[in-house]
């Protein structure tokens, strides 16, 4: 049923939400802030009374697939289970009540905390200092390219150039024209690896980097990895480590041990923090060596017992206010420290284990481009169903109807009708061969009952939404 | 912690399908020279039990209070959250969902989303905004990029009394491309145009905050009358969206763009993050707008329906093409303050906006009694101000702690200059006798 919006259920004359009645002397404010600055009607907000705003938001919710009630194998995304003491920790009053300048002597828990989780992020990738102010990966993504670029002016060097594999995702190339560079794309080779022959032909003394994401998109391990850093890093450029799929490394390989000199972590994906329909994320930069120094922001360090805040000599300055979405690296804290070593490494074997799984269970129905093992995840393709009328999306369509979020679709982009699958280390055999068995019923029903994925979906709180209508009629705003 | 569901059986089982020995014949593609065979060295792990105690210890070594009073502002701000806010953003539907990529899945994420733009929209006055940036700083250097888009120029002129750390966070943005960043002086607190008039025909864009960082009243329509005579983007910067119960809307006030930091409408100040940023704007410049918008349509069989829109302006389809480089932003948060917006209505905005002014004004008036203490601007202010004392303000913050009251901020953190100075702060979360305690602290610490 269709939900009217918070502001179609308004009703002028609500009772409003009380306020203090303070003893303040009853000034007026017409007095002091002269009339042109002031509004004469409050802004164009809901009158709704409480109740109204809980059920309007609690059936909005109800229309929304989740972790919590879905499997959700979104590709390059890492939804696996959420700790709700995670949850809970950031929720403490000592914690969400914190203001930004209460001054170091008043957050020593939180920059304690800060302090601690840079250390557990250098160690889990291998690199020498983070900075946790980037707000999500391509925030991440976007410091390194700038650290990349102050990098090479301050060596009196003038590369403008940042490769990305052709696999890459889109904030790769986009992050790199915002921090002023031009964009050379490198091609994958038949086994899913970068071409080393292409490589080489892109690479000159004009590279400032190489983006790589490894696991690459495609859910392989890069391989010719020494190869690739040893070439780059002969040209005189940078290697740069998209780190969305660390979910499947940790404690096997570290980014700072492949010869990565900057990483960005996604600690909304490997570090089970929740994604928010859409953010808050984290997205920490890691440095190497002498790049340490750039990192935005400033270095905590022990002095005296106490955790003070250190400039850094050659910071870039700042990617956002503050130190960063706080809230956010507390859950990543308690996922570390409830996890240990242990617990990090058994996560990616078994979010590992999971993938190879259900690749060799669909690869049946579904084409599996390259033939090798996979690690956290693996790309499909619906060609073969693409041929009797059926695309990828339409699959991922039906799927829904089946209770489970779709794959990714049509990314990597190299991949033709590309379904994506990250199950993750969470769940269990019993929902994974659920999975298994609708798309492998899928698949039978594109080549008996096409129409039945075509038009799906029939069981979600509204049939296939007229997108294209959206772009063409563009109503944003509900007053 | 251990959250991994599988027996030893299951993972025999499935080893058996894969066709492997060993987990670790999975990991086979690792070269050798690039694999760790030794442990990780990091603490833990504990039990969720263990955790909790840590926790709590941890959190017990920050002070976040003043009990006696709190002033604190510049940024970050604690307003009055409804318990129903936190609520609604503690649902799993919500907050171990995805961006919302297949709408039919997704339409409860999606409604929540355009209702919050249907709010940002009605709150700064202007046509469009999208679904939420990282917070209010990267949403200026954003503005920044449309601004150069839409006029073809390169200069972003910036008002002194912007927040520092949203300049800060401009500069570090634009670096990597040919902009210049310049910017316009104070007068007495105030945006002063007339000093930088002659380089108006060069400006893609003059960027004014409202209540500016001092807490002064800037005059936003006159100063968008100016820059729309020049053809200049005029970009208005909000740090404390409350403060738009009682203020004209920078919309209203002739701007073409607002941004600003979604913080104080239902979101607690933790330690400075997690807020959002909003970037609403005139219709014109809607395909320029960066990152998620939210778009109303209907589904194959008529009913209403959301979906992401525009996409063809953002990064997967358009790659280095792309309006922005954003991705994931801040849903959760903007999902709060749509619920926060909600129950507060109208005139609970109105209120909570006219309660902190107020106190802002009691407050002032009365630490300016004290001798030694007085405004540094004569100005027009909302709910902040700054304030000249006799005593260094770090000093004096110290000092105030013994009173159990957090003080305000000392300015020269980011002024050097202005090392007398500090800025203080109201909200509806202030209590008069907060302010009566403030007041008799201070005199007796200077007396
Ligand atoms: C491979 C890869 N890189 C970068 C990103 C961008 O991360 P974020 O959405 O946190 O900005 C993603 C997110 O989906 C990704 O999958």
């Amino acid at each position: 049923m269709d939900e009217k919006t918070i502001f179609e259920l308004s009703r002028p004359g609500t009772p409003e939400i009380q306020m203090p009645e303070h003893d303040v002397p009853e000034m007026i404010l017409d007095e002091v802030i002269p009339e042109k600055f002031i509004a004469p009607l409050p802004p164009p907000m809901p009158e709704v009374s409480e109740l109204d705003v809980i059920r309007h938001f609690t059936r909005l919710s109800n229309k929304n697939f989740n972790v919590d009630a879905n499997f959700y194998p979104l590709g390059s995304c890492t939804m696996k289970y959420n700790p709700r003491v995670g949850e809970w920790a950031s929720r403490l009053h000592g914690f969400a009540g914190l203001h930004p300048y209460a001054g170091y002597e008043n957050s020593q828990g939180a920059l304690k905390l800060m302090e601690e989780l840079s250390e557990d992020l250098c160690e889990i990738t291998g690199m020498d200092g983070f900075t946790l102010q980037p707000a999500a990966g391509a925030h991440g993504e976007l410091t390194a390219l700038l650290i990349t670029r102050a990098w090479f002016k301050d060596k009196g060097e003038d590369r403008d150039i940042i490769l990305v594999p052709d696999t890459s995702h889109g904030t790769n190339p986009a992050s790199a024209a915002m921090a002023g560079f031009n964009i050379r794309q490198v091609k994958s080779d038949g086994y899913g690896n970068i071409d080393i022959g292409d490589l080489k032909s892109k690479l000159d003394d004009k590279v400032a980097c190489l983006m790589l994401t490894n696991p690459s998109t495609l859910g392989l391990f890069e391989t010719g990895i020494e190869k690739v850093e040893s070439l780059v890093h002969k040209a005189g450029g940078l290697l740069y480590y998209d780190g969305a799929n660390l979910n499947a490394l940790m404690g096997k390989s570290r980014p700072g041990d492949m010869g990565f000199d900057l990483v960005h972590l996604n600690l909304h994906k490997t570090f089970a923090t929740p994604h928010g329909g859409g953010g808050p994320g984290s997205g920490p930069v890691g440095a190497l060596g002498p790049l340490v120094d750039y990192l935005p922001g400033d270095e905590l360090v022990d002095e005296d017992g106490l955790t003070v805040m250190k400039p850094r000599t050659r910071s870039i300055g700042r990617v956002r206010s503050f130190y960063g979405n706080f809230g956010v690296l507390v859950k990543a804290y308690v996922y570390i420290r409830g996890l240990g070593a242990e617990g990090l490494v058994r996560a990616s074997e078994c979010a590992v284990l999971s993938a190879n799984y259900l690749a060799t269970r669909l690869k049946e129905a579904f084409d599996l481009p390259f033939k090798r093992r996979c690690m956290h995840e693996f790309v499909l393709s619906a060609s073969r169903q693409k041929k009797l009328g059926v695309s990828a999306m339409d699959i991922a369509k039906r799927i829904l109807d089946f209770g489970f979020h779709a794959p990714t679709v049509y990314f990597p982009l190299i991949v033709p009708e590309a379904l994506m699958i990250e199950p993750t280390e969470t769940e269990n055999k019993q929902t994974m061969d659920a999975f298994c068995e609708a798309l492998l019923a899928i698949a039978r029903e594109v080549e008996e009952n096409p129409e039945i994925v075509k038009s799906a979906p029939h069981n979600t709180p509204v049939s296939r939404v007229d997108e294209a209508g959206a772009a063409r009629k563009l109503m944003l705003c509900g007053i | 912690m251990n959250y991994l569901p599988h027996t030893g059986a299951e993972i025999k089982e499935m080893l058996e399908v894969v066709g492997a020995e060993s987990v670790e014949e999975l990991f086979c593609d690792i070269p050798h020279g690039v694999r760790l065979y030794d442990d990780l060295s990091l603490p833990g792990p504990l039990s969720e039990f263990e955790i909790q105690e840590l926790m709590q210890s941890l959190s017990r070594q920050n002070r976040p209070d003043g009990e006696n009073g709190f002033f604190l502002g510049a940024g970050a701000y604690r307003h009055f959250i409804p318990a129903a806010v936190d609520s609604i953003i503690s649902r799993g539907e919500f907050f171990t969902a995805y961006t919302p990529y297949q709408a039919e899945a997704s339409q409860g994420t999606l409604q929540a989303i355009f209702e919050f733009q249907t709010a940002v929209s009605g709150l700064t006055g202007l046509d469009v905004a999208n679904a939420s940036l990282y917070d209010g700083a990267s949403s200026l250097a954003e503005a920044a990029q449309m601004a150069v888009m839409a006029k073809g120029k390169k200069l972003i002129m910036v008002s002194e009394g912007v927040h520092p750390e949203y300049l800060q966070t401009l500069k570090t943005y634009l670096a990597g491309k040919d902009y210049l960043v310049e910017m316009i002086p104070l007068n007495e607190g105030l945006t002063d145009l007339d000093q930088v008039k002659d380089r108006f025909p060069e400006a893609a864009a003059v960027a004014v905050q409202n209540p500016n960082f001092f807490g002064c009243l800037e005059d936003l329509s006159a100063i968008f009358n100016v820059t729309k005579e020049k053809g200049a983007l005029g970009i208005a910067v909000i740090s404390d969206p409350v403060t738009l119960g009682f203020l004209r809307s920078p919309g209203e006030s002739g701007c073409d763009v607002a941004v600003g930091e979604g913080q104080p409408l239902g979101l607690p100040m933790s330690f400075g993050g997690p807020g959002f940023g909003f970037v609403a704007a005139r219709a014109e410049h809607t395909r320029r707008l960066p990152g998620r918008i939210v778009g109303r349509t209907a589904d194959k069989d008529g009913r209403v329906a959301y979906c992401l829109t525009l996409q063809t302006r953002e990064q997967h389809i358009r790659r280095e093409k792309a309006a922005s480089n954003i991705c994931t932003n801040q849903a959760l948060a903007a999902l709060a303050a749509t619920v926060y917006l909600s129950l507060m209505g109208p005139y609970g905005l109105r209120k909570a906006a006219e309660l902190s002014a107020r106190l802002a004004h009691l407050a002032a008036h009365r630490i300016c009694d004290i001798p030694g203490f007085s405004l540094l601007f004569d100005r027009p202010f909302f709910h902040e101000f700054a304030v000249r004392c006799p005593k260094d303000p770090a000093v004096l913050n110290g000092k105030l702690r013994d009173y159990g009251i957090a003080g305000g901020l000392p300015l020269k953190r980011f002024y050097p200059a202005m090392e007398d100075a500090m800025l203080f702060t109201l909200t509806e979360c202030n209590r008069p006798e907060e302010i009566d305690r403030l007041a008799s602290a201070l005199r007796e610490i200077t007396a």
